[in-house]
């Protein structure tokens, strides 16, 4: 098992590389400046901003004080927002969204795991339609008509929740968590009921059931452990999904996240920010892949022997 | 073994997230809203548009960084909210040389920082220094250009700053000399970044020139305003409260402000509904048709000071020939065009300044005129479109600029039956074509920076930075450069420039479309916020009437 984690790390160190490499050097490629403006800039004013942020230099040697930079954990300042840092924002934006992300994996686990295992108990029945035919508009509504709509049921015309903000206001997260969480929950659901109904057509599943348990007990304490494997595998990627694409969601409820910082940095040509957001993430998604690789390699016994066995 | 967590887990989880959804629930069964707790407490809950980009006077450059800088900051002049005109501010009252070339401010003793420290007359000198440093990079540097030398030492051809008109007579008397007489000057005395800057505490942070020192922190910034900064939380709001300081705090009503980013402006409107705001930023164009329709509407419009119009570029045929230009302006039906793709929420323009500019008129040089539009396009070589050899138009992506381009795309197939192409180009990409000329026709904005007429029409001078034309005509040089700054009156100074107007509008370097309007939900106890052509907030004219909720 160390084996395999210091593979993937290592594996990972270049790939990190490319994306900062090309990250630096399509954002100074795009059309446009971070100090073009509206009106007119004169040419004095805007040859002192370059100079403050470094960027009357040639493009390599700014490239290599980056690299020199970052190896120090430095993303350098913002240019939309003097006064603040790249790590500033990013220590600002990331709980955040981390937080909301979080729970938006929590509501996508509850609500897709049970509608998944309970179709796959009757397939091709009503009880596995209804489930799944409500996945499928979870998949097909996106969050930028679903945020607005529960806001509207349940913030306007119920005046159950607030409409917008983070942690200000008694159950303000509630909302967020669900409009993001519901697609996940959607993909969630498809994927438990074909682990399920995979699972359960298996041998030692038919031995469960001969040695005469009740079927709840079937499910909960054999099927579901195999069953939820392709899930699991899932969830790096779908929390690392939700922490990156948690932007408009971000937007609907005026959450303070990284994800409306990331997505302004680009429209503002923000140079640093796009970088340290880009790397950060980009280190985020690395390793929650290789969390959930490992997850699923203890959860499957015969990827676990295939690996030596540590675990 | 391992899947014990999760097996545990999962009913833990969904009977957790239902119970803390249903706590919640009824936690805020019978929660105040911000609007109802704020009329009680004094305090204002503000819609700002987007994340402010900082707090430093001398950097920033937008409407939301400027409606909490003016709250934490003051000039030498504040403005009436209601009339524009200037109020006292730092300076308690100024005198204008007979030949209107000095100017002599005279600070109050009272004016303080808000850490104690008097304001003085020092206070502006090192912070125009700082304001005009080329170093500084200060976008609106030129706000001090009709200072003596400011422009030379913004430039970088004067180093010594002792030459710029700008001098410290005692502590409480500032003397400023000017290139020229210059009758907006007071106006600009109100802009941010002629504010004076607490120097002490920039200097603990870093250089003068510094951007991006953390001085405007909250717990860092000092500030001579009505307010002062308690909290900055990023995305989420800014929080200001009354100064103990201020030199006029006997006045100020509100004991505090909270003003929130919000980006998104149908959620904006949301926070409003519910009673999260006291006044919206804007409003979405496609609820102002439900807000209109409302008894006691909290819809605001009013008159705003911005043009929004189409760039021709003169030196690109087929628009290099002035008929063509003609043709195009007069074929637009700015009347319908507003009162269908817009609802009516603006005001048609047939000039490039705002009508009621500080009691200026644009004139009327031209109307909708299909005829004579078809009459110009033969004459110049294009009878009922023929031979027309194509034309680009050229907008930054939004959805509002599109359907305004394609209106008028048709209006002129309609009219002239020439065809127009459109080209929509991500922000960036437009603000470079714009820079560089290379279009043939683009959308464009222009929001003034203080309430003169020159403002618009400086745009246009031969070398402007903004021109983006090609449009030169050197007797419309003149006339603004020279002969408007000396006029005896301010109706003189009108008429000319009035005449200067007409022969830019006869040129046609642009198409003129609408004046832009202001548009705020603004909620029914809020008191003292007249709509003015600035959209200017004076807070210490603000109330928050605390019975509003009683007489409901």
């Amino acid at each position: 098992m160390w084996r395999f984690i210091g593979f993937r790390v290592l594996q990972s160190i270049p790939v990190i590389l490319v994306v900062i490499t090309v990250t630096f050097f399509l954002v100074r490629l795009a059309p446009g400046g971070p100090f073009s403006a509206e009106k007119a800039v004169i040419p004095e004013v805007k040859a002192a901003l370059e100079a403050q942020y470094g960027l009357n230099l040639p493009m390599f040697q700014q490239y290599l004080a980056y690299l020199g930079d970052l190896a120090h954990g430095d993303l350098g300042p913002s240019f939309k927002y003097p006064g603040r840092s790249v790590n500033e924002l990013i220590a600002a934006g990331f709980p955040v969204t981390a937080e909301l992300g979080l729970y938006a994996l929590l509501v996508a686990i509850g609500i897709g795991g049970i509608a998944g295992v309970v179709a796959s108990l009757r397939p091709n029945t009503a009880q596995d339609y209804i489930p799944m035919s409500v996945a499928m508009i979870g998949i097909c509504v996106p969050s930028l008509l679903m945020g607005p709509i529960l806001i509207l049921v349940f913030g306007i015309y119920l005046e159950w929740l607030p409409v917008s903000g983070w942690g200000d206001i008694p159950g303000d997260k509630i909302l967020p968590a669900i409009t993001l969480g519901s697609t996940y929950a959607a993909y969630i659901a498809r994927l438990s009921r074909a682990g399920m109904l995979e699972v359960m057509s298996q041998d030692y599943i038919r031995t469960a059931r001969a040695k005469g348990l009740p079927e709840w007990q079937v499910v909960v304490r054999h099927a579901l452990r195999g069953g939820m494997i392709p899930v699991v595998a899932f969830l790096g990627p779908a929390f690392a999904g939700l922490l990156s694409g948690s932007f408009v969601v971000e937007t609907i409820f005026q959450i303070p996240g990284l994800g409306r910082f990331y997505v302004q940095a680009a429209f503002n040509r923000d140079y640093t920010m796009i970088l340290g957001a880009t790397v950060f993430l980009a280190v985020l998604i690395v390793v929650f892949n290789l969390l959930s690789d490992i997850l699923a390699a203890w959860m499957n016994p015969r990827l676990r022997s295939q690996y030596g066995g540590g675990a | 073994m391992r899947l014990c967590a999760l097996r545990l887990s999962l009913p833990v989880l969904v009977v957790s997230i239902v119970v803390s959804g249903a706590l919640s629930l009824t936690a805020c069964g019978d929660r105040e809203s911000n609007v109802v707790q704020g009329n009680r407490a004094g305090i204002l809950h503000a819609g700002n548009g987007t994340e402010p980009q900082g707090l430093d006077p001398h950097v920033v450059t937008g409407v939301t960084e400027s409606n909490i800088v003016t709250a934490l900051f003051e000039g030498l002049v504040t403005k009436n909210p209601y009339t524009l005109e200037p109020e006292p501010g730092v300076a308690q009252r100024w005198d204008v040389s007979d030949d209107g070339l000095t100017i002599t401010f005279h600070l109050n003793p009272a004016a303080k920082w808000s850490n104690g420290d008097p304001t003085t007359a020092q206070d502006f000198v090192w912070s125009w220094q700082r304001a005009l440093n080329p170093a500084m990079g200060n976008q609106y540097a030129y706000m001090l250009y009709p200072v003596q030398n400011a422009e030379a030492y913004a430039t970088g051809k004067l180093d010594d700053f002792s030459n710029v008109g700008v001098k410290a007579l005692d502590d409480h008397t500032l003397q400023v000399r000017l290139n020229a007489p210059t009758p907006y000057f007071l106006q600009l005395m109100d802009h941010y970044s002629t504010y004076a800057v607490h120097r002490p505490t920039i200097e603990k942070f870093g250089k003068a020139t510094d951007r991006f020192t953390p001085w405007t922190h909250a717990g860092n910034l000092v500030g001579n305003g009505p307010f002062t900064l308690k909290e900055w939380r990023l995305n989420r709001r800014i929080i200001v409260e009354k100064s103990d300081t201020y030199w006029d705090k006997d006045r100020v009503q509100l004991s505090g402000i909270e003003f929130y980013p919000a980006e998104n402006i149908s959620s904006e409107e949301r926070m409003f509904r519910v009673g999260q705001l006291h006044y919206s930023y804007t409003v979405p164009l496609d609820k102002i048709p439900v807000y209109r329709a409302m008894e006691d509407s909290p819809y605001v419009n009013a008159p705003y000071l911005g043009t929004y119009f189409y760039l021709l570029n003169t030196t690109k045929p087929p628009l290099d020939d002035v008929r063509v230009r003609q043709a195009l302006s007069l074929a637009v039906d700015r009347e319908r065009l507003n009162n269908t793709v817009l609802h009516g929420t603006n005001v048609p323009a047939y000039g490039i300044t705002p009508p009621g500019t500080l009691g200026y008129q644009p004139p009327r040089v031209f109307d909708y005129d299909v005829e004579k539009a078809r009459k110009l396009l033969a004459e110049a070589g294009y009878p009922d479109g023929a031979g027309w050899p194509g034309l680009e138009l050229t907008y930054n992506t939004s959805e509002s600029h599109l359907k305004i381009a394609v209106a008028l795309q048709q209006m002129w197939k309609d009219a002239l039956n020439i065809d127009v192409t459109l080209a929509n180009q991500e922000w960036k990409v437009y603000l470079d074509s714009i820079d560089q000329m290379s279009f043939q026709m683009a959308r464009r904005g222009w929001i003034g920076d203080y309430v003169d007429p020159n403002n618009f029409l400086d745009l246009f001078l031969c070398d402007g930075g903004n021109n983006n034309t090609g449009f030169c005509d050197p007797e419309y040089d003149d006339m603004i450069l020279q002969q408007a700054p000396r006029a005896a009156s301010r109706e003189e100074r009108y008429r000319i420039f009035n005449a200067a107007e007409t022969r830019l509008m006869e040129q046609m370097p642009i198409i003129p479309i609408y004046t832009y309007t202001s548009n705020h939900l603004v909620h029914p106890s809020v008191k003292g916020k007249p709509s003015n052509l600035m959209d200017y907030v004076n807070y210490k004219y603000i109330s928050l009437d605390p019975d509003w909720q009683a007489a409901q």
